[in-house]
């Protein structure tokens, strides 16, 4: 016999015979914050993340060309603002290790965990948004969800080969709970509430 | 701003803290981090148990040598103390929080009575999104099935992320003896590989340690200065020493927390992203899977990724949650679903729902044995409750006394997001494992006596009244011998003047 076979015919002479039926997961969304974006924000900023105020008039990208000023390497992913690493022209993932910014749009967010969602259509190139040192990330302030039940909705889960939630950047306390930021993916990562343009929305 | 103000060892706090991050004049603690400063003295690191082969391991003389080390002892409660009242924190904010535990076991209890079902379900989805599927009964063979893999592949060096189920493996053993260079990349466990030390707890594997401990053994391998152990520093030192690991890596490896039936998605969660690096950056990807992680949908998920890192860390949310549903563009993605004794667990009536357990270590965290011990003290992939009630299984008579370290409070039964019944399984195995003769003689002398009088009440009353008498008047050394494991680290309770029983005859007894 495979493996396969040994082990699943295991599991059908041990399987306990008792009925366990398997329950229905409400979506507990009876009371939801005024603002999703005020709470995703707040969740953000708890878990070390910074959501980047959009200036009260002017151009709304202010604060993304102050925080990659000073950058050698910016890989965009994005239409709204242009890098100087072409990500269409990266062979492999290990192009990307010089990067300094990396800029790509979210997915959606949640509200509950302070969370963005990058799947593989937004990153292109997956390493980009761990390699980079640090990550600035676009959020359609209309893409916000209450919590993880809504989250686990959403067809990204059903249709990308890889998505994956962020929350703040790559931290550890892995030594005496000293909590630091860059364990070894990006050392910050910044929110700004952007709108798609209605042309590069992509549901 | 101190969350969670009780401290077990005040003595710990510090002054000042220069290096925390704040932000809006908040002190950050998500991840595993420490809601308020906390500095130890250095001091020589305890090591864990004395492993001889298969005889049983004496947890508490690596215990007592652990709480022989006063600065590691304190740092170690103090902080796992911490994790669990941050737990405590995160509980309290969500109104369904018990309601999500229900569900949680639930969801897992159905799950187990139907994971044929569901793994083919697994395999067959993860098939069609172009994974390939493998399948391992026991550690030697998952360990020659990943050694396959990356043989196909010319593969000499594997980048990986923390797996509980690779260490039961004794996965990195393995490769190193056939010729295949091991990065670990989560830091807690890049501490414990370049130390050559097991992880001592399945979330903080490095969390027994001090800095000063730290700063040792990067100074010996990675060429740190031996004199400095800031943590900063000493985080920075371990990401540039293993960025060109990363980057020169032939194949990536990572666990799996959960494993969605509906849509062949496995799911791994982390901090510090490594697990993401070790699946985006080399072209090849292979995951190892225990069968018990497979749930049914996606809408299972969001419960137990909502209570995962609340119950482990006191945190929302990992750093990262990502979603594997197939390989990327150019890439190639391997699954080994690991059996290693679960399907024969399922059929142990008594243990089966231990097999619910999604590794958050809470139950670690508010044990009062482990907090006090170290988790390397107790010789085994798991320590803790949870240790106490899966070990066993894997070897009955070298794991036969770890079930008796545990003060049954049931504290890890009611912090288990999963609702195991820890505290009853440890106590259930006590009696498995004397009704097999795999208990120490003293113990068991013991337990046959006390089973014979507490068959018997009329004979129980008359003992307890003696016992109690016999406390009261014996000379220190015949209650503090060595027989008495109970009387070596503690004093015996002052007895009553009155047995329960007595004072209940005389206040509420039928009047004669």
């Amino acid at each position: 016999m495979s493996s396969r076979d040994d082990i699943l015919a295991s599991i059908r002479a041990n399987l306990p015979r008792v009925d366990r039926p398997l329950p229905a997961v409400p979506l507990f969304d009876d009371s939801s914050p005024a603002s999703l974006l005020a709470a995703f924000k707040d969740n953000l900023h708890r878990m070390g993340g910074m959501f980047l105020d959009p200036p009260a008039s002017g151009d709304i990208l202010t604060p993304v060309r102050a925080k990659i000023a000073g950058a050698k390497i910016v890989c965009s992913t994005v239409a709204e603002i242009a890098g100087n690493r072409d990500i269409a022209g990266v062979s492999k993932p290990q192009d990307l290790a010089d990067v300094d910014f990396a800029i790509v749009r979210a997915a959606f967010a949640v509200a509950e965990t302070g969370s963005v969602l990058l799947s593989d259509a937004n990153l292109r190139v997956n390493a980009v948004a761990y390699l980079a040192q640090h990550l600035i990330v676009l959020l359609d302030p209309t893409d916000v969800v209450l919590n993880l039940h809504h989250a686990y909705r959403r067809s990204e889960f059903r249709d990308r080969h890889c998505a994956s939630f962020h929350t703040g950047p790559s931290a550890t306390a892995d030594i005496e709970g000293v909590l630091i930021h860059g364990a070894q993916g990006v050392r910050s990562l910044s929110v700004l509430p952007l709108a798609r343009a209605a042309s590069t929305a992509t549901h | 701003m101190n969350t969670s103000p009780a401290m077990l060892h005040p003595e710990l706090l510090a002054a000042d803290d220069p290096h925390a991050i704040v932000r809006e004049g908040r002190r950050l603690d998500h991840a595993e981090a420490a809601s308020k400063p906390l500095r130890s003295r250095p001091e020589p690191q305890p090591r864990g148990a004395k492993v001889h082969g298969n005889r049983p391991i004496d947890q508490a003389e690596a215990a007592a040598r652990f709480i022989a080390a006063p600065e590691h002892e304190k740092m170690h409660d103090e902080r796992l103390w911490d994790l669990r009242q941050k737990r405590d924190r995160e509980m309290h904010d969500i109104a369904e929080w018990e309601e999500l535990r229900s569900l949680a076991s639930a969801i897992k209890e159905h799950t187990l009575t139907h994971i044929d079902e569901y793994l083919e379900q697994f395999e067959a989805n993860a098939r069609s999104n172009g994974i390939h599927v493998h399948w391992a009964r026991d550690a030697a063979e998952h360990n020659r099935t990943v050694h396959s893999i990356l043989n196909d592949h010319g593969a000499k060096s594997l980048i990986k992320s923390k797996s509980m189920l690779t260490e039961e493996c004794g996965f990195r053993p393995y490769m190193a003896s056939v010729g295949i260079d091991v990065i670990e990349t989560d830091l807690g466990e890049r501490i414990q590989q370049l130390d050559n030390e097991d992880p001592s707890h399945v979330v903080v594997p490095a969390v027994h340690k001090l800095r000063t401990d730290v700063a040792e053994v990067f100074a010996r391998t990675i060429g740190t200065d031996p004199a400095n152990s800031d943590v900063h520093y000493l985080a920075e030192a371990q990401r540039e020493a293993t960025r060109p690991l990363i980057l020169a890596a032939d194949a990536g490896m990572t666990g799996c927390n959960f494993a969605v039936a509906e849509t062949g998605t496995f799911v791994v969660c982390t901090n510090e992203g490594n697990a993401d690096l070790s699946a985006n950056v080399p072209k090849l990807h292979i995951a190892s899977i225990g069968i018990e992680k497979i749930i049914p949908r996606l809408e299972h998920l969001a419960v137990f990724v909502r209570l995962l890192s609340r119950s482990a860390l006191g945190s929302p949310v990992t750093q990262y949650t990502s979603h594997f549903r197939g390989p990327r563009d150019g890439g190639e993605m391997h699954i080994v679903l690991v059996d290693n004794g679960r399907s024969e667990r399922l059929g142990l009536e008594e243990f089966w729902t231990s097999l619910k357990c999604i590794r958050c270590g809470a139950c670690m965290n508010t044990c009062p044995v482990y907090r006090r011990s170290g988790g390397l003290s107790y010789g085994a992939t798991y320590s803790g409750p949870i240790g106490l009630i899966i070990d066993p299984t894997f070897n009955q008579s070298k794991y036969s006394n770890l079930p008796f370290s545990s003060t049954l409070n049931g504290s890890c039964s009611n912090v288990c997001p999963v609702k195991i019944n820890i505290h009853e399984q440890i106590y259930a195995w006590r009696r498995v494992l004397v009704e097999h003769h795999e208990t120490p003689f003293a113990k068991r002398a013991e337990m046959k006596a006390a089973g014979e009088l507490l068959s018997r009440p009329a004979a129980y009353r008359a003992a307890i009244a003696a016992a109690n008498v016999a406390l009261a008047h014996l000379p220190r050394w015949v209650i503090y011998n060595g027989l008495n494991a109970w009387g070596r680290h503690r004093e015996a309770p002052q007895p009553p003047k009155q047995t329960f029983h007595s004072w209940y005859q005389a206040n509420r007894g039928e009047k004669k």
